[in-house]
This record gives C-alpha cells, structure tokens and sequence, in this order.
C-alpha cells in the first residue's frame, strides 16, 4: 500500500493557478525529489501536504486514511488539523528554528508540549521528560552535533541550524519528511554537510519528499523524480530514468540548463 | 528652607509616580487590544482604531487633557470628576491612558507583526496549538523586539505627566512652581529637574537590565 496518494489536488491564489490536477503515490521508504523552475509550484506543494496551505480541490491520504478531501465542509476538514499534520515533518529553506531556546530545546519542545497533554503525564513526568531529552540528543547526535547541544541558533553556522531544523522535525517520527529546499539559504560549503545528513536518511531508508535545485544530489539519492512547470507534473519517474534521460521536451530544456551550467 | 521645599517636592513626586504607574497599569493592556485590533480581519474595525489614533497622535497631549477634565462639564452638563485632588488626578490618568495606550499599539503591532510568518508555521507543522505558539514561541521575541521602542516612550511618560499642571492636578512640577506664588522662590521650580532626572535614570537602569538578560538569543 503507498504511504502517501495525492489525487487532483489543485490550488490557486487571487485567480493565479499554482497546483493544477497534481496526482502522484509514494512507497514507504522511498525518497522522492521534486524539481523544477521557480514558480512551478513544487514549494506550494509542500505547504499543502502540511497544512500551511489548504488546497481548493483534491484529496490527500497517508497509509490509507485520508487527511485531506476537498469536497468535505471546512469545519470536517478543519478537525484535528494538528494530530494530521503530525504525519508530516518539515525542514524549511530558511531553518526556523526559535531563537530563544538552545538546539536541544528546539528539538525536544513540541515532544514535551504534546507529552503534558497525555493523561499519565503528572505521575511520570520526571521519566518522561527525561525521555524526551535522551530522545533530543540521540537525534542531535545522529547529525554529528553532539558539542553543540546547548548553542542557541545564533551560535551555530548556517549547516549546523539546519540540521537542528531537521532533527527537530524527526522528533515527532513523521510518517513522511518533507525539505524545501533545504540547502537553497547555505553557501556551497556548508551545502555538502546538510546534503551528507539527508543521503544518510534516504539510506536508512526514511520516507521523504525532497524539493531541491541539486540535480545531482537528486539523481544519486532519489528512488523517483517529480518533473514540475506551471502548477502541473510535466514528468514523473525513476530518478535516473527522470535525468539522464527524460521523456519530455520541457524536461530536457529545464535540465540542460543545470548540465550546462 | 531647602528642607521644606525638598519635602514638598516629594509628595509632588508621589502624585507625578502615581500617574504615572496607574497610566501604564491601564494602557499597557489598552495598547496591546488595540494593536490586535488593528491587525483584525474586521474592517470597520480597523478603520475606527485608525482613526482613534490618528486623532490621538495629531492633537497636544495638553489639549487632550483639557477636553477629558473640562469637556464633560462644559458640553454635557455633568461634570463627572469630583472637584477635589483626587478628581484631577483621575482625569490626568485617563488622559495619558488614552494617548500612551495608542502610541504603544503602534508599537505592539510592529513587535507583532516583526516576527517572522515562518516562526509561527514551524510551530504549527510541530503540531503546536495557537497558544502554544503564542506563549512558547512568539511572545519572548515580541517582547524582545518591543523593549528599546517601548523604553523610549515610558521614559516621555515620565516627563508628560509635568502636563497635568495644566488641570492643576499637585504633581512635582506643579509643586515647584507653587513656590514662586507663594514665596517668590524661583529655584524649587528648576530643583524639579533632579527629581525627573534620578526618576529616569532608575528607569534606565531598568531597562538596560532587561535588554541585556533578553540579549542571549538573536
């Protein structure tokens, strides 16, 4: 069964249509990137599967449940938004971390905050904040920055916060982690650290959407490409398949600025 | 003689601290309603605050309290301050309630509004309640944003309450200048200027505290 199926989902704004009959599934474990111009629509997609966007037409379901249904009334749709967008995780291009907490505390703060709302929370709430923290710094570890637990982000580098940005997304375990553009705000040097971090995903095999201008990250480490222009998918396949020899015309033109460049 | 006007000036201080605490008690909360209600999605809304604050920031604060003290009595008929002390001192701290109140809202809708969209979709994709993201995320960096702004206009708060002489309300530079009717003494009247000085400099220091334990994180 696909962990995630999108079916027509369409959006617009102010009369600008941005997503048009975007359909496509994906497998557990797989990482799938998206590519495309600017103003293709790939980040809009993104936000929908989140929730920051709420889309005009369409349906959205991961594992089989469906999350989102278009033809549903709002308030139907608008029902336990926040236990539904826990399917989804995001790392944003420009980080977002909280600047008042230490990277720790960014990682491990929505994992208490959804704790305290559990009903056994008052008897054992030393161990499971203890627990919470342990979990934090496995995952501030597992993206090699266990000296740098207690910086604020200020005191971290461009790669170092956006890694916090993506243990913190782990933190909740996500059914499907998203990026948008995750190294679009670093500079080429600190690019290869956060790209390193996201390879090791995909080779512990973690459910992802990628949306990346890296076209040869996205053929090494994708199992599939999405081709976008104007709101719809031009093009969908195995990654290799998708950039060393794609189908459509549209899709050659927008990759043989990137083999040329 | 340097002692009794030392003493008189004091219990003029205490009436100058008096509005100006009661003034900030009041329109600290006044501003930040009206700075939510300047951002509502409700126009008609909008609309009256920004008149609200056009006609506030555009008059003298003194002609502002002249029409709260005398307005009532002279157009309505129905003096609503009592005629003693206590009655000048109220007016005085409506007055200043209603001006500071709309230049804080201008200055809570930009420490609002100054946080980045993207602090507040983190929360959400965290799974985050508006609350949550209210008290746990954005508050401490409005805060943060809003302390230099708001230092400065506490700091003329200090000093516009020497505007309430003009309703005779028994504040420190009333009380100064109270000497040179009664004594023909002009200098209790520029000995005022040590008192709002110490009175500022305390506040300083208190905000410097406060940027400086709010500096840790950028």
């Amino acid at each position: 069964m696909a962990v995630l199926e999108v079916k027509n989902l369409e959006k617009s704004f102010g009369g600008t249509i941005i997503l048009k009959d975007v359909s496509f599934t994906m497998e557990e474990g797989d990482a799938l990137a998206i590519i495309g111009s600017s103003g293709s629509g790939k980040t809009t997609l993104l936000r929908c599967l989140n929730f920051l966007e709420t889309p005009d037409g369409g349906n959205i379901s991961v594992k089989g449940e469906t999350l989102f249904d278009a033809s549903l009334p709002a308030r139907d749709r608008e029902r336990d938004l926040r236990t539904k967008r826990l399917h989804f995780g995001m790392v944003f291009q420009s980080f977002n971390l909280f600047p008042q907490y230490t990277a720790l505390e960014n990682v491990t703060l929505a994992e208490k905050l959804l704790a305290e709302k559990k009903p056994d929370f008052k008897q054992n709430k030393r161990e499971i904040l203890e627990g919470i923290e342990e979990h934090g710094r496995e995952l501030l570890r597992q993206m090699g920055l266990e000296e740098r637990m207690g910086h604020y982000p200020h005191q971290l580098s461009g790669g170092q916060q956006q890694r916090v940005a993506i243990a913190r997304a782990l933190a909740l375990k996500p059914d499907i982690l998203c990026f948008d553009e995750p190294t679009s705000a670093l500079d080429p040097e600190l690019t290869g650290e956060v790209l390193r971090v996201i390879r090791g995903l995909a080779e512990q095999k973690t459910t992802m959407i990628i949306v990346t201008h890296e076209m040869a990250f996205a053929r090494d480490v994708a199992d599939r490409i999405i081709f976008m222009d104007g709101g719809v998918i031009v093009e969908q396949g195995e990654a290799r398949q998708v950039i060393d020899n794609p189908q459509m015309e549209r899709t050659r033109q927008f990759l043989s600025r990137y083999t040329q460049g | 003689m340097f002692w009794q006007v030392t003493l008189s000036l004091l219990s003029g201080l205490m009436t100058t601290f008096e509005i100006f605490l009661l003034t900030l008690v009041f329109a600290l909360p006044l501003g930040l309603l009206l700075a939510f209600g300047s951002m509502s999605r409700f126009r008609p809304l909008r609309f009256l605050i920004q008149i609200l604050v056009w006609i506030i920031r555009g008059t003298p604060l003194m002609l502002q309290l002249i029409v709260i003290f005398y307005g009532p009595g002279l157009w309505l008929d129905n003096n609503i301050w009592s005629g003693d002390e206590s009655g000048r001192i109220t007016a005085a701290v409506v007055a200043f309630t209603i001006n500071y109140a709309c230049y804080f809202s201008v200055i809570f809708r930009g420490g609002i509004e100054g946080v980045p969209a993207g602090q507040r979709e983190a929360g959400q994709v965290l799974g985050m309640t508006k609350r949550e993201i209210f008290f746990k995320v954005t508050l401490l960096q409005m805060i943060k944003r809003v302390v230099p702004p708001m230092s400065n206009e506490i700091i003329t708060l200090v000093k516009d309450t020497s505007l309430a002489r003009i309703i005779a309300a028994y504040e420190l530079t009333y009380a100064g200048y109270s000497f040179m009717k009664s004594a023909g003494l002009t200098w209790p009247l520029f000995y005022t200027g040590v008192f709002y000085l110490l009175f500022v400099g305390i506040l300083t220091l208190l905000f410097n505290f406060v940027e400086k334990k709010l500096d840790y994180f950028r």
